[in-house]
């Protein structure tokens, strides 16, 4: 075998664990899903193999299904406003910080250190009726009776930006981090001001990494079932609560199936989306 | 023949002359290459019968069995039982669908339904009775409520009853008050904003042929009950999905009334929380059974399900949870604790307690469950 050939073999080899996995733990279930969604559940609760179109015709074609997807793609485009709103000042800050910075990062990674569940339902202690702001407001005189705080899009909203506001301020320092001080230093010499410099020099330069931060606030944040089955009224359900009652509450493993593939092909398109034109590469940067 | 005797013989033959050297050769290796692959799957079929898994819905309930039942059971039998836990009936019917069989072996379930459920799945097993003689301390009407579904035959015992009520903070909600509204308390549009329900489509259905005024098990004017569903939907703060949700909601008063199930607002009251419980007319009654699914060690499957309806573990395992033991109070001794217990019913004939109609429920549950899935989002 010529060196050449070999040089070429090397990184396959090198790769192939990594590409295994890949292919047992993400390929192959999702082939199994895609074969699952052209099945049928019969009336008993056992699945009817086949070739039917009638799960993929329910979920392309019910308006119930649009209304809900358009309803997650919703809140999920304002959680992510909101992290990119709260989530920059705290990334700037701690990117310009002297000093502290590895404090103040172990401070943003310490919610990781809980579970999310418990992230989730700690709102519960914090906004209810009887709990710690109401009773708060009662004390000091401002309120005569509890207010209704919980259970709504906006508490869902919250419990959303509290789960992924850590990911945007992430994305967003490693973003301010690459970018060289002297820069701002330059643009104060040719006579700008501090806040002309932000915007004229560090804002552009870091979109990629907002960029990056918005996508993996949106994506999570569309996929999520959790929040809205904890923190949200009877009409508060997203995208993924429907898979949920599909597959578990229904036994409707077919539908579940192709419920998922949609939700799955509509982030896919926003992922593509932004790797057309930002790149995939600050994505890893934020992640690594 | 055991495998030693069989190689053995290959080799006399081989030494005989009877086989070539390369037919011996080949057998020895098909030999090996047989055992190494039924190896780890022979280890799993041995160490099923060395073990037996058991679910449930875990808490007090676990820890009464751990006590009770599977401690005493392994020191007698010497088979281990793995303890594991489900939040949901409906979840955990997911994972039998998904699991091999003999990886799930005893289900603590609720409801008759789903016993058929399981049954037209094909998982349902068939016990051995004679196994099982403290099957005999069981209230008949519960058992024969399975056999129905079963073709006479046994897939479970029968373990607890309750009923899903009607649960209201006392100090907002006067008992007078909801023996006069009932179970139409929960569409009052007087207490917008302080409803709960339980996300279940069977219980809203229940409830909705209440407040309707029809018979749950035979309602005839099903527009009308989703309309109360509807209805009780936009007065109602959250539906509840669990057990611990469902005491905390009252507990804060976050809401003022609801449905909920009688031992755990038998806690409630116990904790010294003033919620009062009553059931309505056609009240919601059902049982919990022990079910052994289809492809698990029977013979202990069967010895373990006497052990858990010896009246000791039953006795201990209804104070636990709240909920009386499927025992026969004409038959068995239930100490202090149980008779003071909702639901319970002293003359062991469940006269007073509505189940649900397997066949007439299941053979709605496609249709309603999905309905309900898009009445609850505000459809």
């Amino acid at each position: 075998m010529s060196v050449e050939r070999r040089e070429a073999r090397q990184p396959w080899i090198l790769l192939s664990p990594a590409l295994t996995a890949v292919t047992l733990l993400l390929f192959v279930p999702l082939l199994f899903i895609l074969v699952y969604s052209f099945w049928l559940r019969t009336a008993t609760g056992a699945d009817q193999v086949g070739f039917f179109f009638d799960n993929w015709q329910e979920a392309l074609t019910d308006r119930f299904y649009r209304d809900i997807l358009l309803n997650t793609l919703k809140i999920a485009a304002i959680t992510t406003i909101v992290c990119a709103l709260m989530g920059y000042p705290a990334a700037y800050f701690i990117a310009r910080s002297r000093g502290n910075k590895a404090i103040l990062l172990l401070l943003l990674m310490l919610p990781f250190w809980i579970s999310y569940i418990i992230r989730t339902m700690s709102w519960i202690n914090i906004l209810g009726v009887s709990g710690a702001l109401n009773s708060i407001l009662l004390s000091l005189g401002i309120i005569h009776q509890p207010l209704q705080m919980l259970y709504n899009e906006t508490t869902v909203i919250l419990g959303l930006v509290h789960f992924l506001l850590p990911f945007m301020i992430l994305n967003v320092f490693v973003s301010l981090e690459g970018i060289d001080v002297t820069l701002e230093d330059a643009a104060h010499s040719l006579g700008a001001t501090r806040w002309q410099s932000f915007l004229e020099v560090t804002l552009p330069l870091s979109l990629p990494g907002l960029a990056a931060g918005g996508l993996l606030c949106f994506v999570l944040g569309a996929g999520t079932y959790i929040t809205p089955l904890v923190l949200g009224g009877p009409r508060d359900a997203m995208f993924a609560n429907l898979v949920f009652e599909a597959v578990i509450t229904q036994l409707n493993w077919p539908l579940g199936s192709a419920l998922s593939l949609m939700l799955l092909a509509v982030l896919g398109t926003l992922v593509l989306i932004y790797n057309r034109y930002l790149g995939m590469a600050q994505l890893m940067k934020g992640l690594g | 023949m055991d495998n030693t005797r069989r190689y053995e013989r290959l080799l006399e033959r081989y030494r005989n002359g009877d086989l070539d050297r390369r037919k011996f050769l080949g057998l020895i290796g098909a030999a090996g290459l047989a055992y190494g692959v039924q190896t780890p799957f022979a280890r799993e079929a041995m160490a099923a019968t060395e073990q037996v898994r058991f679910d449930g819905w875990g808490g007090v309930v676990s820890e009464a069995f751990r006590k009770y039942a599977f401690d005493p059971y392994t020191a007698k039998t010497g088979i281990k039982v793995v303890d594991g836990t489900f939040g949901g009936g409906d979840e955990y019917l997911s994972r039998v669908k998904a699991s091999q069989p003999g990886e799930y072996n005893i289900a603590h379930l609720s409801g008759v339904f789903d016993y058929a459920r399981y049954n037209n799945l094909g998982l349902a097993s068939e016990l051995n009775e004679d196994n099982i003689p403290n099957l005999k301390f069981v209230i008949p009407k519960l058992v024969d409520v399975f056999r129905g579904v079963t073709n006479g035959k046994l897939s479970c015992v029968p373990y607890d009853y309750g009923t899903t009520g009607l649960a209201y903070n006392r100090k907002h909600i006067s008992d007078e008050e909801m023996k006069e509204k009932g179970a139409k308390i929960l569409i009052d549009d007087a207490y917008k904003g302080k409803i709960g329900g339980w996300a279940d489509w069977r219980t809203r259905m229940w409830y909705a042929a209440l407040q309707t005024d029809q018979d749950p098990n035979n309602a005839t004017d099903v527009d009308a009950m989703w309309d109360a569903v509807r209805k009780h939907r936009d007065l109602a703060l959250k539906y509840w999905t669990s057990g611990a949700e469902l005491m905390s909601l009252l507990a804060e008063e976050e809401i003022y009334v609801t449905e909920g199930w009688s031992g755990r607002i038998y806690a409630l009251q116990e904790q010294g929380h003033d919620i009062g419980y009553m059931d309505p007319p056609n009240g919601f009654g059902w049982q919990e059974c022990l079910f052994v699914i289809k492809g698990s060690p029977m013979e202990a499957c069967e010895e373990l399900l006497n052990f858990m309806l010896a009246p000791e573990t039953s006795i201990a395992v209804a104070e636990g949870q709240n909920y009386p033991p499927a025992l026969d109070p004409t038959k068995v001794d239930l100490g202090k604790k149980i008779p003071t217990l909702p639901a319970f019913d002293p003359t062991g004939t469940l006269a007073g307690l509505t189940f649900a109609n397997p066949d007439y429920w299941n053979g709605h549950e496609a249709e309603w469950s999905k309905m309900f899935g898009r009445v609850q989002k505000g459809y």
